[in-house]
């Protein structure tokens, strides 16, 4: 402190530079991120029309005030009122939310018992167990998807096992089916779900299960009371984790799911590749972060909290 | 000596073999000799070399690779200078604002960031190409950096950096002397993130991307739309190999720097 | 009057609590327990005391069922208890980390037990309400533990173990996370509610003064032996080995060779020195080779020689003053330095000894324990 008082000329210096090193990320992400926000929400409530871009109304600076209050004018929610006309749209929300929400319980169901396993194995086990579940998560995306349908595919392998064995007569129809979109999500999502459970179960301190032992619990009564409790924040973590990219997922439906399959990322991207409707590209995508706006600030909450909790 | 239950060893082996399974049977069809991919015809490369031989692909592959170094390079910085202000710059007008920009992008449907990136650079009229997609994944990936280097940052003991101001450093020489040095892994890491992330890419760069530009992902989705492909077999396998030795090279390497760590350590106990 | 004496361990009629019979622990190659065989009383405080990795740790744990003994057996009021999982003993255990629910409040943690049990609930609020008390900790039932102080915390493990009345308690290290000033008052709180409650506590420490405060017995432990059992007296007074002596307390060792004639032993301790002179009621061979333990505060130091049955003398090497007590460490002609304490009665300024004096340090007799080990 002192040592700033006596050189004045070196205070705006650290100011200065504290100054840059915030505007740099701050504007950057203001371009690239807010703004083009402030794009969708103007475009879904502007008017299609057979032009380039395909929207209208468009900013007329030249005409001064005037050309900001038409501009203004003209923008109207119709395009909402046109989501809640058809029946598509909202049928495919409804549908990405309870797909995204049975897929995250069956995430929940087959990561909890594996998560639960790496944290019980023994210490020299755990970097590896934590190797092998991380390491799909660095594999493409793209390819852990396209890997499924060739095997779920109606003479892909699991049909060809499922033939051979006698289970079935003839092959089932898996691809293109919404059980094909759920068994991709709950493969891709995976390491989400078990990584912070297995993070709240490694930190839960052994003694803790002991006392509960020697408190008169059974091994099956100190894991409702004392593990599963405890593990509350990994599971909830972990189904925000899952949940929020499964509802506005595009390539699992677009690839392993059928034309009856319907999720509201897909709808938007036909929308706009397909149909070239960009203002009703833009009012999907408006409504869907409305949706999403509630889990994500309860995640981020429920993150806030677990920090001050560990801090 | 902790054994492992039945009930554990069981959902090990299941989960392990759910996670792994489907990879397996990728790379094993692609040494398949038939085009019909679903039926065994012997052992093959040759798609292998069709695909050494298809342009397109390799043009698209450099064009990914590009992207993705200079975007994840790009984020590092920006990320690392996020994450430095998010932990460290203390209170600032639009604090709030920042710090939610950062964690957004996180949980963001991929189709609404590529698509207001999109309206973004035809608003502005920016022909779209290789730069607005090193624009749009270095925007999506810096906020992974900042993520993975302001938790780095937080455990950093900030005595370290006090006392480098206290022998004479300037701050910046004592960021570049000290936190940097000590917060290197999670920035690495932090590269690789954004690098693997530009690399998988799809959605956002279907629509960053012009006509001018096509990067592998986009190419591998346009393939494999209408089925199952068994050039595309042989491109996953070639990925998920490159992967596969990247994490277990990157493993072994910390391992055995924790083990040379940790003789050290007590080497230095004994004396 | 000695019949009030609680000293259980001297009446041959009395049967202990619990019963080690030559038990051995072994995890792989390492045996951390090797052949105990030990007798704790009902009611008694019960100290294990020894350096980290001795075996004090394990050998609670066995009594704790978290362990079960490679070979031999335990005891528990004459039931055998290896085959009694550690949720059906009547067994409590107040762990090192206090190990509190973090989930659950101060109540909650202290019900946790009582509720297993299936109380009705009226019997389990009183009871709980009795712990609180008896912990005086009523103000602060519905916090969470992170909310309360590392004392407090403390108190809830106590609490919690205490809660379903346990036949024997066992508490690992209880107060190493306390800082010093509160440790020294929780061991008396500790004692004060061993006594109202009547039950029987077996303590692990390293903290050879939390052992000799609190215990009616010490066991000292080294690589999982029994060096030495009893009381804390006399493993201070009379500790059987070296190993003890220095264990526990400040010792001067001087090591000698033994000539023994009725219970006086003359021990040759240094080239061209006047032998020393103890007594013992051990026998030793002539020339045996033994060990003279002496307390620094056993040792007077004076100006004049004087008139005591051993008496060296010396220069002055260093002064610690500590306050109530000053030890001063005086280097003989042979070189070897011996540790003299005395009280400081008066102030510093007046004290009559400072460096570089040659003094006389001196003993009796019987000061002195003369050890074979």
């Amino acid at each position: 402190m002192a040592r700033r008082g006596q050189r004045p000329q070196t205070v705006s210096g650290v100011a200065m530079r504290r100054l840059i090193l915030i505007a740099i990320p701050y504007l950057w992400l203001f371009a690239l991120f807010l703004i083009p926000f402030a794009i969708v929400l103007k475009i879904s409530l502007s008017d299609t029309v057979l032009a380039i871009p395909p929207y209208a109304p468009q900013i007329d600076l030249a005409a001064g005030w005037q050309g900001i209050k038409d501009f203004f004018g003209a923008l109207d929610g119709e395009n909402f009122v046109f989501l809640t006309s058809d029946d598509l749209y909202w049928k495919a929300y409804l549908s990405s939310l309870r797909i995204a929400a049975l897929s995250t319980l069956m995430t929940l169901l087959v990561g909890f018992p594996i998560a639960y396993a790496m944290a019980r194995a023994p210490d020299e086990w755990r970097p590896t167990l934590m190797m092998l579940v991380i390491l799909p998560f660095w594999t493409s995306f793209l390819i852990r998807v396209y890997s499924w349908m060739g095997i779920l595919a109606n003479e892909g392998i699991l049909n060809q096992v499922l033939t051979w064995t006698g289970i079935i007569d003839s092959p089932l129809q898996i691809l293109n089916t919404n059980t094909a979109v759920y068994i991709g999500i709950v493969y891709t999502y995976l390491p989400f779900m078990i990584l912070p459970i297995y993070a709240a179960l490694e930190r839960l301190d052994g003694s803790l299960l002991e006392a509960a032992e020697d408190l008169g619990c059974s091994r099956t009564s100190a894991f409702w009371l004392i593990t599963l409790p405890l593990s509350k924040n990994g599971v909830i973590a972990g189904c925000f984790l899952v949940f929020i990219p499964a509802v506005g997922e595009f390539v699992i439906p677009s690839l392993l799911g059928g034309s009856r399959t319907l999720m509201i990322g897909k709808v938007l991207w036909e929308e706009f590749f397909s149909n070239r409707d960009w203002p009703v590209a833009s009012a999907v995508a408006v409504v869907l972060l409305l949706i999403l706006v509630i889990p994500i600030v309860l995640f981020q909450r429920q993150e806030q909290k677990q920090r001050e909790a560990e801090g | 000596m902790r054994r492992l239950s039945w009930f554990n060893v069981t959902s090990l082996t299941l989960g392990l073999a759910f996670l792994y399974l489907p990879m397996v049977v990728l790379v094993i069809y692609s040494f398949n000799a038939s085009k019909l991919v679903t039926v065994w015809a012997g052992f093959s490369t040759r798609w292998y070399g069709e695909l050494l031989h298809n342009e397109a692909f390799l043009d698209a592959a450099w064009v990914t690779l590009k992207v993705a170094v200079v975007s994840s390079t790009m984020a590092t910085v920006l990320g690392t200078m996020a994450a430095y202000v998010l932990v460290r710059a203390g209170r600032f007008y639009g604090r709030t604002l920042f710090s939610g920009m950062i964690y957004a992008p996180l949980v963001m449907p991929e189709v609404i960031t590529g698509l207001s990136l999109l309206l973004l650079f035809i608003g502005i009229g920016l022909d779209r190409g290789i730069f607005t997609i090193i624009l749009a994944h270095t925007t999506f990936s810096m906020c992974y950096v900042s993520v993975v280097v302001s938790s780095r940052l937080v455990s950093f003991d900030r005595a370290l950096e006090e006392a480098a101001l206290d022998l004479g450093c300037t701050p910046f020489a004592a960021f570049r002397l000290v936190t940097l040095p000590i917060i290197a892994p999670a920035v690495i890491a932090g590269w690789l993130l954004a690098f693997t992330l530009s690399l998988d890419d799809l959605v956002i760069a279907s629509f960053a991307a012009g006509p001018s530009a096509t990067t592998l992902p986009i190419k591998i989705y346009s393939a494999v739309r209408l089925g199952v492909s068994p050039e595309i077999n042989a491109l996953s396998t070639i990925m998920i190999a490159i992967v596969t030795i990247g994490v277990i090279t990157a493993s072994l390497l910390t391992k055995r720097a924790a083990v040379r760590r940790n003789a050290e350590e007590h080497a230095a106990d004994r004396a | 009057m000695p019949q009030t004496v609680f000293a259980p361990w001297n009446d041959p009629d009395e049967k202990p609590l619990i019963s080690f019979q030559g038990v051995t622990k072994r995890f792989g190659d390492f045996t951390a327990i090797d052949d105990i065989t030990l007798g704790i009383y009902a009611r008694e405080f019960f100290a294990l005391l020894g350096p980290s990795g001795c075996g004090k740790t394990t050998l609670m744990r066995m009594l704790g069922g978290f362990e079960t003994p490679s070979a031999g057996t335990i005891l528990l009021a004459g039931q055998d208890i290896a085959p009694v999982p550690p949720n059906k003993r009547a067994v409590n255990m107040m762990f090192q980390s206090y190990a509190l629910f973090p989930h659950l409040s101060v109540w909650d943690n202290i019900a946790f037990g009582l509720r297993r049990e299936g109380r009705d609930k009226a019997a389990i609020a009183a009871r709980v309400e009795e712990m609180l008390k008896l912990t005086r900790l009523e103000k602060f039932s519905h916090r969470k533990p992170h909310q309360i102080s590392g004392g407090q915390r403390q108190r809830v493990a106590l609490a919690r173990s205490l809660a379903k009345a346990p036949k024997l308690l066992l508490l690992d290290e209880p107060l190493g996370a306390l800082d010093r000033k509160l440790r020294e008052e929780t061991q008396f709180e500790l004692m004060d509610i061993q006594e109202k409650t009547g039950t029987t506590f077996v303590i692990v420490t390293h903290d050879q003064e939390e052992a000799m405060t609190v215990a009616s017995r010490v066991a000292v432990m080294d690589e999982g032996r029994l060096i030495q059992v009893a009381t804390p007296d006399r493993i201070y007074e009379t500790p059987d080995s070296v190993y003890v002596a220095d264990f526990i307390g400040d010792v001067n060792i001087i090591e000698a060779s033994a000539r023994q004639s009725g219970d006086k032993v003359s021990l040759a301790w240094a080239e061209g020195q006047l032998p020393l002179i103890a007594t013992t009621t051990k026998t030793f061979a002539p020339d045996q080779h033994c060990w003279l333990a002496i307390r620094p505060e056993k040792i007077a130091i004076s100006a004049e020689r004087p008139k005591a049955a051993n008496a060296l003398q010396g220069r002055i090497l260093d002064i610690a003053y500590l306050g109530n007590i000053s030890t001063y460490h005086v280097a003989l002609p042979s070189g070897q330095v011996l540790k003299a304490q005395t009280a400081n009665t008066r102030r510093i300024e007046r004290r009559s000894f400072t460096w570089e004096d040659e003094v006389w340090i001196s003993w009796t007799d019987t000061a002195g324990v003369l050890l074979d080990k």
